[in-house]
């Protein structure tokens, strides 16, 4: 996998990341720059799935959690292929496809409608337990963020995931250690995932959630797990890429104004 | 008089009716509904047996699933499932879910818009001797004002058989509301099923008040008909089997037929059955209605016949009611 055009790549989500919350003066920028490389690897490497045929019935599903990173998911989107990148300037406008939290029912390509927290594992749960009823071969992926863990709904999921053993679902947890109150160590310490999940049944790897070939690696990982499912504990910067954004909390769902726009974006330029 | 074209008990009025759960109409609906398309599932937290899901399981253990106490999972996976093409029918009791579940099947199941069944068990007085936290008079109120979803009430153990084959059937999400007390019979399996339409149960010549009832208490409601009888007060009984889509024609024919109205329901007056048709009659067709149910308020422990007689939810009470309502029609000339 050539991780140089993933980078390259990516530069240009972050930038898209920017452009769209600036433009809907909406959004929530430490999330969505957080799990950049883990959207990036997913739709061009992990994957297997058509941006032109996006109800191909084989593809591998990606069930998004926490919805409020959509900016992420969408650029992604439209780099891969899914809709051309025009659209992206609608995000969250009257009439966009483009929700401010994604909805399935309003853009070809997105498997859940999500936006309130701690829903996705379940759902991504049920769906991974039903074709795998009906022996059907493709993987359900799965993100969710570090603070969607205070939500008793996901760890009840957690816990169905491992009795069902469900090696055909992966989790990422995007570990950027922020939520909207502060730190997730002040807020509600989740101390160790790995251990946690562990203790539930599960298969942890922790990783870099910024780097591709850990991001890659951690899959293969996952896939050749087959006695339960796993979890890849992405550890992330939140906001990374720019300075004045990059782990204050104060930045989860705040817009930049035109001037933190184009300082931000010249950042992602020569970073 | 009772209408002959229903196929209706014949003991329906006798003291010696037969009597059922309606759950237990469920769990042989959801057999037949398993038997007919092996796309149906059925889901549970940890409440196999009183929720009468337990001969689905056995029949079908590989498309059951136990998700243990954890009703927000079990609406999740649920929807998940269906997302995937199954039909899921979830159970527990209606407080639980969808009394703690409202946000995941608001999100989940109905933006979403995938077909999971939301099966509230014990709803209403069923739970009586459990007192208030197991008794549900909030469910029709939380699943009506949800786009995108369905809401079924029976009144008795046949009509939930039915309802419960139909709506495995109707590609929406969709609530069934089930009573656990042991209820008469008063349909048969000749008496028709369509979910969306209202059934007259019993008709005078001459009706001068209509009744509309949900789940078991029309029995109630069929008992005060024939006590206006008489009393030479003709009068209209209909079976409001369906919450949303409301049966609109059936209850503005009634309207106009009788010029006022009586909503019976085990559970809360505000934003239940008697809310539902007030707003259909207050836009269509104004008249006096006298709601018979929950005032806004909770219950406590006691058998069922006990709490209907102390909240006021007898036979008795919606002929009072009835008579309220012509008195206020008369007065209004």
């Amino acid at each position: 996998m050539d991780t140089k055009n993933l980078r390259k790549i990516s530069k240009e989500v972050r930038k898209d990341i920017i452009k769209m919350i600036y433009k809907a003066n909406s959004g929530h920028p430490l999330g969505s720059l957080s799990s950049v490389e883990m959207f990036v690897a997913l739709y061009f490497g992990i994957m297997n799935h058509h941006p032109k045929k996006p109800r191909w019935p084989l593809r591998d599903r990606l069930f998004v959690s926490h919805g409020h990173v959509c900016p992420a998911q969408y650029s992604v989107m439209a780099e891969a292929g899914y809709f051309p990148k025009a659209k992206l300037n609608t995000y969250a406008k009257l009439g966009s496809s483009l929700q401010g939290h994604p909805e399935r029912k309003k853009l070809a390509g997105i498997e859940i409608t999500s936006g309130s927290l701690g829903f996705g594992l379940a759902q991504a749960a049920g769906y991974a337990l039903a074709s795998r009823t009906d022996d059907k071969r493709f993987r359900v992926y799965c993100m969710t963020s570090d603070g969607e863990h205070d939500e008793g709904n996901h760890w009840e999921a957690i816990l169905f995931t491992a009795k069902q053993k469900l090696s055909n679902l992966t989790l990422f947890v995007d570990r950027n250690r922020i939520q909207i109150g502060g730190p997730t160590k002040e807020v509600l310490s989740l101390g160790s995932l790995a251990e946690k999940y562990e203790a539930f049944g599960w298969n942890a790897i922790k990783i870099d959630g910024h780097d591709f070939e850990e991001i890659f690696d951690a899959v293969d990982e996952a896939k050749a797990h087959y006695q339960g499912p796993s979890v890849i504990i992405a550890e992330t910067v939140a906001g990374k890429g720019v300075s004045f954004i990059e782990g204050k909390a104060s930045w989860h769902a705040k817009h930049p104004n035109k001037e933190e726009r184009d300082k931000a974006l010249e950042e992602i330029k020569n970073g | 008089m009772l209408n002959k074209k229903l196929k209706l008990n014949k003991n329906i009025l006798k003291r010696g009716v037969e009597k059922k759960s309606i759950r237990d109409g469920f769990g042989e609906g959801l057999v037949m509904a398993g038997e007919k398309d092996e796309q149906v599932i059925a889901l549970t937290a940890d409440l196999r047996n009183s929720t009468r899901v337990r001969a689905f399981s056995e029949k079908f253990p590989d498309r059951f699933f136990e998700l243990g106490v954890a009703e927000q999972a079990m609406i999740t996976v649920a929807a998940g499932m269906a997302n995937y093409g199954k039909i899921p029918f979830t159970t527990s009791y209606a407080v639980f879910s969808p009394g703690r579940t409202f946000e995941q099947i608001k999100v989940t199941v109905c933006l979403n818009n995938v077909a999971v069944k939301i099966v509230g068990a014990h709803a209403g007085f069923g739970a009586g001797l459990y007192g208030a936290t197991h008794q549900s008079f909030e469910d029709i109120a939380l699943m009506r004002t949800v786009p995108n979803m369905v809401v079924v009430s029976p009144a008795d153990a046949i009509e939930a058989k039915k309802a419960t084959i139909a709506i495995a059937k109707n590609e929406k999400p969709t609530y069934l509301r089930l009573a656990r007390q042991e209820s008469p019979i008063m349909t048969t399996d000749k008496t028709p099923f369509v979910i969306g339409r209202a059934e007259k149960m019993w008709e005078d010549k001459d009706p001068q008040v209509a009744i509309i009832a949900t789940g078991p208490i029309l029995h109630e409601a069929l008992k005060a008909a024939k006590t206006l009888q008489k009393t030479k007060i003709e009068s209209l009984v209909i079976n409001c089997h369906t919450i949303k889509p409301i049966d609109e024609l059936t209850l503005i024919r009634a309207a106009k037929t009788t010029g006022c109205l009586v909503t019976v329901e085990e559970h809360q007056v505000n934003g239940g059955l008697g809310s539902a048709v007030s707003e259909v009659l207050s836009k269509n067709f104004p008249a006096p209605i006298e709601f018979v149910g929950m005032q806004d308020s909770f219950s406590e422990s006691g058998d069922s016949k006990d709490l209907l007689e102390k909240y006021n939810i007898t036979a008795a009470d919606i002929v009072r009611a009835a008579k309220r309502a012509i008195r206020r029609k008369n007065a209004q000339g």
